[in-house]
């Protein structure tokens, strides 16, 4: 047989037994973008989660105060004086060698007022290194002023939501906040951010330091944030910051210090399973969508079992019978894999659009993976009951004697 | 062309052993126009499949021109098929999704031969069976009379030397039948061999030879008149 004939006979079949082709079709098409779509969905969960971190730079270390034991071993029974981090701490760490900025930070909720409205929020001191180290950016007006750590100023940045839920639609720029028993002007409102290592920073108010102090009645540090001029010599510019703060507690290591790498192999667990989750969404996927791809080939070849009797009286060789039933799944096979592929595609693309911030893609392994579990399962179980007619007697085929015995 | 020597054929149902062909012996000659005839289970479909190359004997030999068949691999036999024989059924067995014209020419895409050449030889057998203005329909418009022409068209489309028909008016009426038998006895003067199994006497009659069988024994054959005892003059 020719091939073109080959060709121009599938595509008969194809066109002419169209709720035959459009079921198989469809089946490929579905297992494919259903195997796409939940690694899609599955990646980007994790991404995220991924993307999240990626927020501090890699050149950032966060200090906490209190030492966290590590290393396994009995936790020491002796009540430990905690120190507090203060603020001529993190002056000190500021003029270090390799340190480029230092931002300390206080956190806490507060009950925020404009008028008659009035919300808690998340309010935070810090500075204006704390705007470039949380890669913020402002979208109204401008950041804190650049201000000695201990100076305060009564002035806030906003976040959106929070400016929104204050003020409405009137423009809160120049506006005076209440927090507490103090009163801050809105100097600057964020741009609108998703949610940062557990921070809405949309919800949140960024007041000088030293006026977070006053407000929450407390001279400790939540922690400092502390960027690096260069990536080489982290190790020793770690331990030099240790070494400093040592020295300046009285001789006690009574710090944390986290790197973006040290946080990251901390969730390596957690994104180990995140992957695992989404390697077995895929498998599971791909199991059904083999099996839908089998039944459906299955009953498209056992329907023929007489066409196939034909063509052995006609004298087609079991070899062409074959290589006609597995070109026509071949072709089903690929044409429904681009297929799903193709919606899965726009489907995650419709999604990126309606949440931005998640970015769901489907690897490049999960669309090959598909399309190559879609092709081969559809050629396996067409070729399987195809060869078996191909070697049944012609007689037998033709008279499709197995539904004759049954 | 064709010689049968004690040719078999059992099969197994349940624990009972079913000879469908018994040790037949059977010579055709080029060019003969046969009928077989005899009740239902008698082995007629049986020996057709036989002398089609549709199955394969438990015993005994089937020559076809000179060729023994009973050693060769299902390769072999199917180009034997493709190239010496033609089949008609009785539910014609047309693909459904082809038209007509693609029916017929559907043996010879199989044997590989260039569009450029089949078109001549599908247009003359569409001609000589006067379905020009049907070519186009697939099976489902057309009524039974053309249906069974379209299967003729494609049994001898390939130019085969035997032409075998099982039932071929089984499911027609009998205008058309007579209508169908007619163009096969056409075919046969023109040079084919073509054997008929039939139940319709009226049909089994017009062949220049018929056999008749039961229980999977030629009980009859108009050609070789049974020896009955005579008595001497």
């Amino acid at each position: 047989m020719r091939i073109a004939d080959l060709l121009a006979f599938n595509l008969k079949l194809i066109e002419r037994q169209r709720l035959r082709s459009a079921m198989l079709l469809a089946a490929i098409a579905i297992s494919v973008m259903a195997i796409n779509l939940l690694t899609g969905i599955g990646e980007g969960g994790k991404q995220f989660v991924l993307g999240e971190f990626n927020l501090l730079g890699k050149n950032v270390l966060i200090m906490l105060p209190g030492k966290k034991e590590t290393t396994g071993g009995i936790p020491p029974l002796t009540g430990e004086t905690t120190r507090d981090l203060t603020l001529r701490d993190a002056q000190a760490i500021a003029r270090l060698a390799n340190v480029s900025a230092v931002a300390p930070l206080i956190a806490g909720k507060m009950e925020i007022s404009h008028h008659k409205l009035s919300r808690e929020a998340f309010t935070i001191g810090s500075n204006r290194a704390f705007f470039a180290i949380r890669q913020l950016e402002v979208a109204q007006g401008k950041a804190l002023p650049l201000l000695p750590f201990e100076q305060g100023q009564a002035v806030c940045v906003i976040g959106s939501k929070l400016r929104k839920e204050l003020f409405g639609p009137k423009p809160a720029l120049g506006q005076w906040l209440r927090a507490g028993d103090s009163r801050f002007r809105v100097i600057g409102i964020l741009k609108d951010k998703g949610e940062g290592l557990g921070f809405d920073m949309n919800e949140a108010i960024i007041v000088p330091v030293a006026n977070a102090q006053a407000l929450f009645n407390q001279a400790g540090l939540f922690r400092v944030f502390i960027e690096l001029r260069s990536l080489d010599g982290l190790q020793q510019s770690q331990q030099r910051i240790l070494a400093l703060l040592k020295e300046r507690h009285e001789g006690e290591e009574d710090v944390t210090i986290i790197t973006q790498d040290s946080l990251l192999s901390a969730f390596e667990n957690i994104l180990n399973t995140l992957t695992l989750a989404v390697a077995g969404i895929a498998g599971i996927s791909m199991l059904v969508a083999g099996i839908l791809i089998m039944n459906v080939s299955l009953i498209a070849v056992s329907q023929r079992t007489r066409e196939i009797g034909l063509l052995k009286a006609l004298g087609c060789p079991a070899r062409t019978v074959a290589l006609i039933f597995l070109s026509e799944a071949s072709i089903m096979a690929l044409s429904g894999a681009l297929l799903g592929i193709l919606i899965s595609e726009l489907l995650l693309a419709t999604a990126r659009g309606l949440y931005p911030t998640i970015p769901f893609t489907t690897p490049f392994w999960a669309q090959l993976g598909s399309a190559l579990i879609a092709t081969v399962t559809a050629l396996l179980f067409a070729a399987i009951p195809a060869r078996k007619a191909a070697n049944m007697a012609p007689v037998d085929a033709l008279l499709d004697k197995k539904a004759g015995q049954a | 062309m064709i010689e049968l020597q004690q040719l078999c054929r059992s099969f197994q149902i349940g624990d009972q052993c079913v000879h469908a062909l018994d040790h037949i012996d059977l010579h055709i000659e080029r060019g003969e126009y046969l009928s077989v005839m005899g009740p239902s289970g008698s082995g007629k479909s049986t020996l057709l499949n036989m002398l089609g190359l549709l199955d394969t004997p438990s015993g005994g030999e089937y020559r076809l021109n000179q060729t023994a068949t009973s050693q060769l691999n299902e390769e072999a036999r199917a180009t034997l098929r493709r190239e010496h024989i033609g089949f008609v059924f009785q539910s014609y067995h047309l693909i459904p999704r082809l038209t007509a014209r693609e029916n017929i020419e559907l043996p010879l895409i199989l044997a590989g031969i260039a569009p450029k050449q089949r078109k001549p030889i599908i247009d003359r057998v569409i001609t000589r069976l006067a379905l020009t203005d049907r070519a186009a329909h697939v099976p489902s418009q057309l009524s039974g009379g053309q249906r069974q022409r379209v299967a003729i068209g494609r049994a001898i489309v390939m130019k085969p030397e035997l032409l075998l028909a099982d039932e071929p008016t089984g499911n027609l009426d009998s205008v058309s039948g007579r209508e169908v038998i007619e163009l096969l006895e056409e075919l046969n003067d023109e040079g084919i061999t073509l054997l008929v199994v039939t139940h319709d006497q009226a049909i089994g009659v017009r062949a220049k030879r018929e056999l008749k069988m039961i229980d999977g024994r030629i009980a009859s054959d108009s050609a070789r008149p049974a020896i009955t005892p005579q008595l001497a003059p």
